[in-house]
């Protein structure tokens, strides 16, 4: 079944039918019940699941993931909402020593299958620590998986998927596309963690996730008046990265713009930079280059157009490896 | 509400918006001095003041609801990206900031904005933070009130290391020593954080008062779904005095801040004060409490209002006549109009800036991308964008 809906209710309803189709899957966090969350990612969900199921937890990140480990070993399969991306912190240790290194630690015998979903990126106007990108310290740690949703058929689709896999899974949402509507296929299937060219193209390779998909394919629409076809990638998942089609545009167009709205320095565009060199030496014909947030941390509200990646950054790195 | 049996301490669970009988009152919602108040500490509490500082917590409490409403119609209005109002705690804000002394420091939140004028701070600057000019960065050694912090109880850990430098460098033990409070809210109680600075505080006998306004509600979250005990209850656990004062009376916060800061300053180690109060208004302009509390209850506090029984007392008492009420309105709106033409007034931050004071002593990395974004800056002049 087709319907077309916002990304925000997208998720909604994608953890709906996780609530609905296994009793283990418990929703938990901060305001995520009576208020359906900050963003009301969970709006209606406890209304129609309980208490019980859907859980607003006292005011502590590293209670929320660490108790969701425990109730993991118990079976169950907690769906942890953290805020805002800068709040995350508080958890860190819990996510990247324990959550990360059960399954290792335990030779397999001790599985987590949680899902911890942090809102992330800028560009909404807000103080500070509402508006950052802290998927790499994740995707730096083995034994975590991360993803980015870019588009509502995504946000419903993963998040499901994200919900049955045993993998420990941080799961990221585009907060500030969270009201852009698109086509949802109820029944559509595919892998979650794989990238996808959301926009084919021949002259140079762009690489995006979370709210710069949108961002990459503007400028391809833009780059077009310049008589340049631009391929666009939606990495989707960022840990393990799926580059082998990234791999063949690039062999293709020779050229490759990495867009994320994270600090450049130790990101995932250094990582993926690298993989590609590595892979496409001989076909490139010009350095990868990278589009992304400054090293500073991020800049008050008024300063964020400046900070966060746009159309005309990403096409001046398009011209740049033109120029080369 | 008459004030409550001040018997043995509530059990069982915490209820938002239920009126809290334990507490410490030297003010009646209706205005009716109350001479002497019985803390949990077994402290009793007193406040003699003078006519002239009657009329200045009365001055305080008008200007800083004044100059809060209309930083909300600020933010309505689009100049302010969001605002977390204090509205309803007004009383726990002045009584406690104006117990300060000069050589004392304070750790706040992110909704102290009454402390902060208290403290001398121009309004101007936690407007420019809410308005995303800058990160709201006053100097915190010029007031002796340190940054803002957002991150849900950071702060109170800072506090601590604070108030233990202070015992290091010798200055607690007289009446000049000096003493920290940290503010936090009810919900902040749940954090680790908050909870590994009581251990430390304690350990460490630091001169510091832990200042919890329990506000009822963290965001949608009802006090109840943080503690099953009230929350001035946990101070015992950890080795240190607690009590709860009510937060709506201006000179009860007074008399029990004064307390517990001047026996931090002699050496006699922390205190929690739980200022039971309420948020009269949302969470911050983005929140909507309709979805999460019922009208009766605010209405229930509505008639606790922290203003109105100040009023009542100095004009009941005759402290205070028509024509001082008149003017300190006055004052309110000047300041406010002042406020508002300031913020309207306020430039917007120089891109570039972004790129300064990431590190003391500079960074190759930042320095290159300021000035490759520099030229990125320049290559648009003269085009239209
Ligand atoms: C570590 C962290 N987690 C979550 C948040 C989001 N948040 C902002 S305010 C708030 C509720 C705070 O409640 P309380 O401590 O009672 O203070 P109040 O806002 O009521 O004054 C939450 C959850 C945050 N700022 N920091």
């Amino acid at each position: 079944m087709a319907e077309k809906l916002t990304i925000g209710k997208a998720l909604n309803a994608g953890l709906r039918r996780a609530l609905e189709q296994d009793p283990k899957v418990l929703i938990m966090g901060e305001d995520v019940g009576k208020l359906g969350g900050v963003f009301r990612i969970t709006d209606g969900l406890q209304k129609d699941f309980g208490e019980d199921r859907v859980i607003d937890t006292p005011l502590a990140e590293s209670g929320i993931i660490g108790t969701a480990v425990g109730l993991a070993i118990r079976g169950y399969r907690p769906v942890c909402e953290i805020q805002f991306d800068g709040f995350v912190y508080p958890a860190y240790d819990q996510i990247v020593s324990q959550v990360a290194k059960m399954h290792f630690r335990s030779q397999g015998k001790v599985k987590v299958p949680m899902v911890i979903r942090i809102p992330f990126g800028g560009g909404i106007g807000a103080v500070e620590h509402h508006s950052e990108s802290p998927e790499a310290y994740f995707a730096h740690t083995a034994g975590l998986k991360v993803v980015a949703c870019s588009s509502p058929q995504d946000a419903y689709t993963m998040i499901q998927q994200a919900i049955a896999s045993d993998d420990p899974i941080v799961f990221l949402e585009p907060k500030r596309r969270y009201h852009e509507k698109g086509e949802v296929d109820t029944e559509a299937t595919y892998p979650l963690h794989a990238s996808r060219r959301v926009r084919p193209g021949t002259d140079a390779t762009v690489l995006a996730y979370g709210p710069m998909v949108r961002t990459a394919l503007d400028a391809a629409t833009a780059a077009q008046e310049d008589g340049r076809d631009l391929e666009v990638f939606d990495l989707r998942t960022l840990s393990p990265l799926d580059l082998e089609p990234v791999f063949e545009s690039v062999r293709r167009t020779g050229r490759c713009v990495i867009v994320h709205e994270a600090p450049s320095n130790v990101g995932l565009g250094a990582e993926i930079a690298a993989r590609i060199t590595e892979e496409c030496f001989y076909s490139l014909e010009a350095p990868v280059l990278r589009v992304t947030g400054f090293d500073t941390p991020y800049p008050a509200a008024r300063l964020e157009e400046d900070y966060l990646p746009d159309l005309d950054r990403v096409l001046d790195a398009v011209d740049r490896t033109f120029g080369w | 509400m008459a004030k409550g049996d001040r018997g043995a301490p509530a059990r069982g669970k915490e209820v938002a918006g239920e009126p809290a009988p334990d507490f410490v009152q030297l003010l009646t919602p209706d205005g009716e001095r109350i001479d002497k108040s019985v803390g949990a500490d077994g402290v009793e509490y007193t406040i003699d003041l003078t006519d002239e500082e009657y009329r200045g917590l009365y001055r305080d409490l008008v200007v800083i609801r004044r100059l809060d409403a209309e930083a909300t119609a600020l933010q309505r209005q689009g100049e302010l990206g969001i605002w977390a109002s204090l509205l309803g705690q007004e009383a726990a804000q002045v009584g406690s900031g104006r117990a300060l002394r000069p050589q004392d420091m304070a750790f706040p939140t992110y909704r102290e904005h009454g402390v902060l004028y208290c403290r001398g701070i121009d309004p101007i600057l936690p407007l420019s933070l809410y308005r995303g000019v800058d990160q709201g960065a006053w100097d915190p050694a010029e007031f002796k009130v340190n940054m803002y912090t957002i991150v849900i109880g950071a702060q109170t850990l800072h506090a601590t290391g604070y108030a233990m430098g202070i015992t290091k460098d010798g200055k607690v033990g007289g009446d000049d020593g000096e003493a920290v409070i940290c503010y936090f809210g009810d919900g902040a109680t749940s954090q680790g954080d908050v909870n590994e600075a009581f251990i430390w505080s304690s350990v460490f006998h630091a001169p510091i008062v832990f200042f919890c306004q329990n506000n009822q509600y963290a965001i949608s979250e009802p006090i109840e779904k943080q503690t099953r005990i009230p929350l001035y209850r946990r101070a015992d656990g950890f080795g240190f005095p607690g009590l709860r004062v009510d937060g709506n009376d201006v000179l009860a916060t007074y008399a029990v801040t004064r307390t517990a800061l001047d026996n931090a300053r002699h050496g006699q180690g922390p205190t929690l004060i739980e200022a039971y109060t309420y948020r009269m208004g949302a969470h911050t302009t983005t929140d909507d409490p309709t979805r999460y509390r019922v009208a009766s209850e605010v209405e229930e506090w509505q008639a606790r209002d922290p203003i109105a029984r100040v009023r009542a007392f100095v004009e009941k008492q005759q402290i205070a006549d028509a024509a001082f009420i008149a003017e300190v309105d006055e004052q309110a709106k000047q300041e406010a109009l002042q406020l508002r033409e300031r913020v309207l007034a306020m430039p917007d931050p120089h891109p570039l800036t972004l790129f300064d004071h990431v590190y003391p002593n500079g960074s190759p990395v930042v320095d290159a991308q300021r000035e490759r974004y520099a030229e990125y800056l320049d290559s648009f002049e003269g085009s239209a964008h």
